[in-house]
């Protein structure tokens, strides 16, 4: 699991990468708490395309960084969820949080 | 029911050991040759049920956990996740989505997700011996 952070002036995309569990959530929860912390962009786009599977922990993942980015008003994104990742997000209301987009699948 | 295949294994309730719970579960059920959306369901699912046993369990101390997999004749997979932690007071109150006893970045949803993905689990537990999760999904592989 890895997360790849890249900024304009606004906004922080992240792009994960890997298998996201309790385990690896935790390796990189604290690098793009540190990003938004000192940048505090208007938004933050949580790009799923890398990302092979995902429990509930990537729902943790989403909202605490979703509860970040509120206390200075930003917003989030989640992009690229694959459709079985949608389905664990579907379960937590996501879409109350943020915009979502789920990518389109070949074939 | 006739089990015709089984599993069992062990495993120290250290979060790193999550990946290889899931994978080597799946893998187990292949040979009933489910589809794509069965194996990432089972790994879900079992992921859910294992990060419970460390996080909530043993609070990410010490422990074993214990993985039972039988696949049954009429091509339906139980996956039975089992430990020595510290129990659950309220069955009912801990299935509940968004609860959780936890003070880390938990969303609550474990067991929202493992009943969304299986078709029927069960949970025993008893305060101070341990928690047993069962879980049951039918195979429908490429048929449908």
């Amino acid at each position: 699991m890895s997360a790849k952070l890249e900024y304009t002036r606004k906004e922080i995309r992240v792009y994960l990468d890997g298998e996201i569990d309790h385990h690896s959530a935790s390796l990189i929860r604290t690098g793009i708490d540190d990003a938004i912390i000192l940048r505090r962009p208007e938004l933050l786009i949580l790009d799923f395309d890398g990302v092979s599977f995902m429990d509930s922990s990537a729902i943790g993942l989403v909202m605490g960084r979703y509860k970040l980015m509120r206390t200075h008003s930003g917003k989030i994104k989640v992009d690229n969820l694959s459709p079985s990742a949608y389905k664990v997000m579907k379960l937590a209301g996501i879409e109350k949080l943020g915009e979502i987009r789920v990518k389109e699948t070949v074939g | 029911m006739k089990s015709v295949n089984e599993l069992k294994m062990v495993l120290e309730s250290r979060s790193v050991n999550e990946g290889f719970a899931r994978v080597s579960v799946s893998a187990f059920v292949a040979c009933l040759d489910p589809n794509i959306e069965e194996i990432t369901d089972i790994k879900t699912a079992v992921s859910e049920a294992v990060t419970n046993s460390i996080v909530h369990g043993y609070r990410e101390k010490e422990g074993k956990i214990y993985i039972t997999v039988n696949l049954y004749d009429n091509n339906t997979v139980r996956v039975k996740i089992r430990d020595k932690g510290i129990g659950i007071e309220n069955i009912e109150k801990a299935m509940e989505p968004l609860f959780t006893t936890s003070k880390g970045e938990r969303a609550g949803l474990g067991f929202a997700v493992m009943e969304s993905m299986m078709d029927r689990i069960r949970v025993i537990s008893k305060v101070g011996k341990g928690t047993t999760v069962t879980l049951d999904k039918k195979i429908r592989g490429k048929m449908i």
